[in-house]
């Protein structure tokens, strides 16, 4: 696992007077999860967009699967998937109908099985044929993650793939996330939660003010600070922990109805 | 990448005609108004206007409804398109291996399939009312060639205004002169009527020509001059608003 899936050198970006981007450098290994990391406007969603040839760099060069994203765009876009901020599904149609959309424009063969099978991983096959209007947030992200998962790129970008998900289908999300890695699937994430970065990724760069400032492990970030002072603290439930448990037990029938609903 | 463009243009059409098939009212609406007008200017409005011609009023003011029809149709084409860019779908087709400029045309097919189904209904409504023309096969068709000319120039209108639009009512709000514009030409009353300047702008818009020119096919009248002018208006429109529209689609992918 030391071939490199993304490589960007001296990335900058402005609009007009706005230096959203002032030279990002760093590298992405195949296979691992890279956790983008930084506040809003911070440049993220930039960044993820030039990696999926959506736009132009001012100055500096980003490789994708060793494709240069400026000159062999197609190429690129054949290597990637995005999920984007924004649930990018079509709410006027089924959820298969999505899946199916998206195989069909990847020239798939078997586009009607390829729905069903993602349905089927995604935990939507008995919301397949609803219209997505009808879908919770979750079913949603769900849903947009599995259109990106169709081909099976070899690089998929997610920006800030949880933002405004339950603590429940975050932790859905991050389940898939991990067994895309598992997979060997590179997966390049943007995120504004520190936890998100801590429990999923396997080097984290935080991007802040248009440069990376620091990048690595999550115990080389650690190391950054002073050594950890041994505390003696009374375990409290974090309201995380009692919600998790309270509905926790429940997710699984909760899911099942949400999806016969 | 070319290859595709067919193929893609196709699967992508398919997906925003099911949008119009699981919303009929677009195509509901964009008919209603023309009907209504119909109603008001031959039941209303029409016993009063001396067109100075021996045929119904129906079959005078016919073309000009059909031309209110598409225009107020293409509004739905700058809103598809717009709501398409608003979410995400847009991005995601956009980072996909798929000829890019198959996204703006299927928008422009489907807005053609939807305008001409509005067309047909207004057509039968018309008929119910008493249109009656002893146009040929041919002649039909050589209507319905000026009428998708007419739409495909103002869809591409509508591909800017939908492009460019920074809110949905901005997105619809650019087709309010276009529907307007046939009140302003030969359309409902002969433009000899009219005041000097009025006359003069009626006479030299787009909509007289091509009103005209229609109204002769349906009379099986000879066409004249009208028909050249109404084919270079209609051309005219057609490649600058097609010239437009992709500087600012490239603009907007770049």
């Amino acid at each position: 696992m030391t071939a490199t899936a993304i490589r960007v050198q001296g990335i900058e970006k402005s609009y007009k007077d706005l230096h959203v981007l002032r030279g990002v450098d760093f590298e992405v290994a195949s296979g691992s999860i890279f956790a983008l990391l930084g506040s809003n406007g911070a440049g993220k969603t930039t960044m993820v967009k030039i990696l999926s040839s959506l736009l132009k760099a001012d100055a500096g060069t980003a490789a994708v699967e060793g494709f240069d994203v400026a000159i062999e765009s197609l190429q690129v876009r054949q290597s990637i998937s995005l999920t984007g901020q924004f649930a990018a599904v079509d709410e006027v149609l089924s959820g298969k109908e999505n899946l199916v959309l998206v195989a069909k424009l990847r020239h798939l063969e078997n586009p009607g099985g390829i729905a069903d099978e993602l349905l089927a991983q995604f935990n939507l096959s008995d919301a397949g044929s609803r219209k997505v209007a009808t879908y919770s947030g979750g079913m949603r992200r769900r849903l947009d993650i599995a259109m990106s998962l169709v081909g099976n790129p070899k690089v998929i970008f997610l920006d800030e793939p949880t933002t405004g998900l339950d603590p429940q289908a975050r932790i859905d999300v991050w389940q898939t996330i991990k067994d895309l890695a598992r997979n060997g699937t590179t997966v390049l994430l943007t995120t504004q939660y520190l936890d998100e970065a801590e429990h999923l990724a396997d080097r984290i760069a935080i991007l802040h003010k248009g440069t990376i400032i620091q990048n690595g492990t999550l115990d080389e970030l650690k190391r950054l600070l002073p050594p950890a002072e041994i505390e003696y603290v009374e375990k409290q439930p974090s309201l995380e922990d009692v919600f998790l448990a309270l509905v926790g037990e429940t997710a699984e029938e909760q899911k099942e109805q949400e999806a016969s609903r | 990448m070319s290859t595709h463009v067919l193929g893609d243009t196709r699967v992508l059409t398919g997906r925003s005609l099911r949008h119009i098939l699981r919303s009929p009212d677009t195509i509901i609406t964009t008919a209603v108004t023309p009907i209504a007008l119909m109603l008001l200017f031959v039941y209303v409005l029409g016993g009063a206007i001396n067109t100075g011609s021996d045929e119904s009023y129906i079959n005078y003011m016919l073309p000009g409804i059909l031309l209110i029809t598409i225009a107020s149709g293409i509004a739905y084409t700058a809103y598809r398109l717009f709501l398409d860019m608003q979410g995400g779908i847009f991005e995601r087709f956009q980072s996909m291996p798929i000829a890019r400029s198959s996204v703006l045309w299927a928008h422009v097919l489907t807005s053609l399939v939807a305008n001409l189904v509005s067309v047909a209904i207004v057509v039968g409504v018309a008929l119910l009312m008493g249109f009656r023309t002893g146009a040929s096969v041919g002649t039909w068709l050589a209507i319905a060639g000026i009428l998708v000319l007419f739409t495909l120039a103002l869809t591409w209108l509508a591909v800017i205004a939908g492009l460019s639009a920074k809110t949905v009512d901005g997105a619809s709000a650019f087709s309010y002169p276009l529907i307007f514009l046939p009140f302003i030409s030969s359309a409902f009353v002969p433009t000899a009527t009219m005041p000097g300047p009025v006359a003069w702008f009626a006479e030299n818009q787009p909509v007289t020509s091509i009103v005209n020119s229609i109204r002769a096919l349906f009379a099986q009248q000879p066409v004249g001059s009208d028909i050249w002018i109404a084919l270079a208006w209609c051309f005219g429109i057609l490649v600058l608003a097609f010239a437009f529209a992709m500087t600012a689609y490239r603009r907007k992918i770049a």
